[in-house]
């Protein structure tokens, strides 16, 4: 009896009560405060399908490539041949950079760290670890419409 | 009683001026061939306040939004008397202040004035570095051009491969998922607010340790520090202080003035990085690091992260290093640190001359080893007593 009340007197009980209480106090503020500055989510339109150039576009001509928005997201449209257009998420798998394409050899590659994308989005030199995510492509009498895969 | 006695006394007994002075003219800075390394953190400090108050002067003219923020740094540099001088004095004193701020933290290291009691002081120290360090990052978005877009992006993007805490800490710090006008009112609060508070707070712990524990001097130099008469602080070494921050004044504005910091193009979210793209010189080892690195995955953790991780544990490393230099504790002497970091410092120069394909920051360690001899020569003070 005696070792329980030497443990738990009344000292020790309002102690608990105001360090829990202070506790609590901290929490109340902090908890707001964490949530305050921990941006919402916002719902974006979802995009499904961008009419992204005509074919005779002169980007598409001179460069061989366009970005095109999608949504918020920017994509690669390229000119894979003549006849041929190929989309991809223009997002750099890597660390978030736009890619751009190099009509010489022909490949997708991005300026911030070198990484390097064949023209079927692999990722086959550089940091990148992933391909690029790939984006279908129809063309509706001249107009190239890239749409989600 | 004249008039002036009488407001000096007045002042006197309201301000404890007698003992502020009684300190002052008791503080002295020994003298001994090292002593050059002792204007390094002072002239970090002249930076300091020389961004403090050109920053407050843009932000007079800045509006941190992303429709506007490139047009009103155009409007400083184009329309505003003197715009483009405040902002490029603002410009080139952040580096100088991230370079002085280096040279100073690498002095301290080799001298090894980390050691008991001065801890605390070197933590500090450090922590000032890395928030000039966060300063520049978020200083560099404030403009809204091209490379301030990327570098935001990569920046950020980096927090975010951090395993666990990584994709808060991205969103937290883009205010969203993306780099947008709302990452650029964060990087705003950021720069003007929050880090300024924060530094300023450790730069007083800082500036307070190094009065209350005095100079540290270097174990090479404590038998010609015992020979030589220390030099008072008030006001001679003050004065040596101040003629070198007039000095660094004349540099900064000539640097401002032949070579106006440029403003580029407008960020352009749907546009690819141009081509030879790379963050300020400071960044460059980590950046081409991690262009070095090969893509790929192991346990579930892209190899990206590896030296991320690896860069935030040296940060950490750097602050532990007064508990873990034994060696220095004891005799004030630790060989291997030094080559250790002698071998961490060449890393760090080679990187940056891979990321430049060029050998000029080879030539800047040159040229800055040169300076400093020659400053050292030109401060070196009154001769020894008794030769």
């Amino acid at each position: 009896m005696d070792a329980f009340a030497d443990s738990f007197n009344r000292r020790r009980l309002i102690n608990w009560f105001l360090g829990t209480s202070f506790g609590a106090l901290l929490a109340s503020i902090v908890y707001p405060v964490i949530r305050f500055i921990t941006p919402p989510r916002v719902a974006e339109a979802s995009t499904n399908q961008v009419e992204a150039a005509q074919t005779d576009d002169p980007d598409l001509a001179q460069k061989g490539f366009k970005i095109v928005r999608f949504g918020a997201e920017p994509v690669i449209l390229i000119k894979a041949t003549e006849n041929e257009y190929r989309a991809f998420s223009a997002t750099c798998t890597h660390l978030d950079c736009i890619v751009t394409f190099k009509k010489e050899t022909p490949c997708i590659y991005c300026n911030c760290h070198g990484g390097t994308y064949d023209l079927t989005g692999r990722n086959i030199a550089g940091p990148p670890p992933r391909p690029l995510t790939p984006y279908k492509v129809n063309i509706v009498a001249k107009t190239i419409v890239v749409s989600k895969a | 009683m004249s008039v002036k006695e009488n407001v000096v006394s007045w002042l006197d007994d309201r301000l404890a001026l007698p003992t502020i002075r009684k300190v002052a003219a008791h503080k002295t800075v020994p003298m001994h061939r090292y002593m050059v390394f002792y204007y390094l953190g002072g002239m970090t400090l002249f930076f300091f306040l020389v961004q403090v108050s050109t920053g407050i002067m843009l932000m007079l003219y800045y509006h941190p939004s992303a429709q506007e923020a490139f047009e009103s740094v155009e409007f400083i540099m184009t329309t505003v008397p003197f715009g483009w001088l405040i902002r490029s004095i603002h410009s080139w004193s952040a580096n100088l202040m991230v370079f002085f701020a280096f040279l100073h933290l690498c002095s301290v290291f080799f001298l090894k004035s980390y050691r008991p009691p001065r801890e605390i002081t070197w933590i500090s120290g450090v922590v000032l570095f890395l928030l000039i360090m966060a300063f520049g990052f978020s200083g560099y978005l404030l403009p809204w051009n091209q490379l301030a877009f990327f570098a935001t992006k990569v920046g950020t993007d980096i927090a975010g491969v951090v395993p666990g805490v990584g994709p808060w800490v991205l969103r937290f710090l883009r205010g969203g998922d993306r780099v947008s006008s709302a990452t650029l009112s964060r990087f705003y609060g950021w720069h003007v607010a929050i880090l300024p508070a924060i530094t300023f707070v450790f730069l007083v712990v800082h500036l307070a340790l190094v009065q209350m524990k005095g100079m540290s001097v270097p174990a090479a130099a404590e038998d010609e520090t015992k020979r030589r008469t220390p030099v008072k602080f008030f006001p001679d070494f003050a004065l040596r202080d101040l003629s070198g921050w007039i000095f660094a004044l004349g540099v900064l504005a000539a640097l401002a003035a032949l070579f106006p910091w440029e403003l580029g193009d407008k960020a352009d979210l749907f546009a690819p990085a141009y081509a030879n793209i790379r963050p300020e010189w400071y960044f460059v080892f980590m950046f081409q690091t991690l262009k070095l690195v090969p893509g790929g995955e192991i346990l579930g953790i892209e190899y990206e992260a590896v030296p991320i991780v690896l860069f935030g544990l040296g940060g950490l490393f750097l602050m532990l290093i007064p508990f873990l230099d034994r060696g220095a504790a004891r005799t004030g002497r630790s060989p291997f640190w030094s080559i250790g970091g002698i071998v961490v410092l060449a890393g760090m120069v080679v990187m940056t001359c891979l990321g430049y394909h060029s050998l000029v920051p080879l030539y800047v360690v040159g040229l800055t080893a040169i300076l400093l001899l020659i400053f050292a020569f030109i401060t070196r003070g009154p001769r020894e007593v008794g030769r």
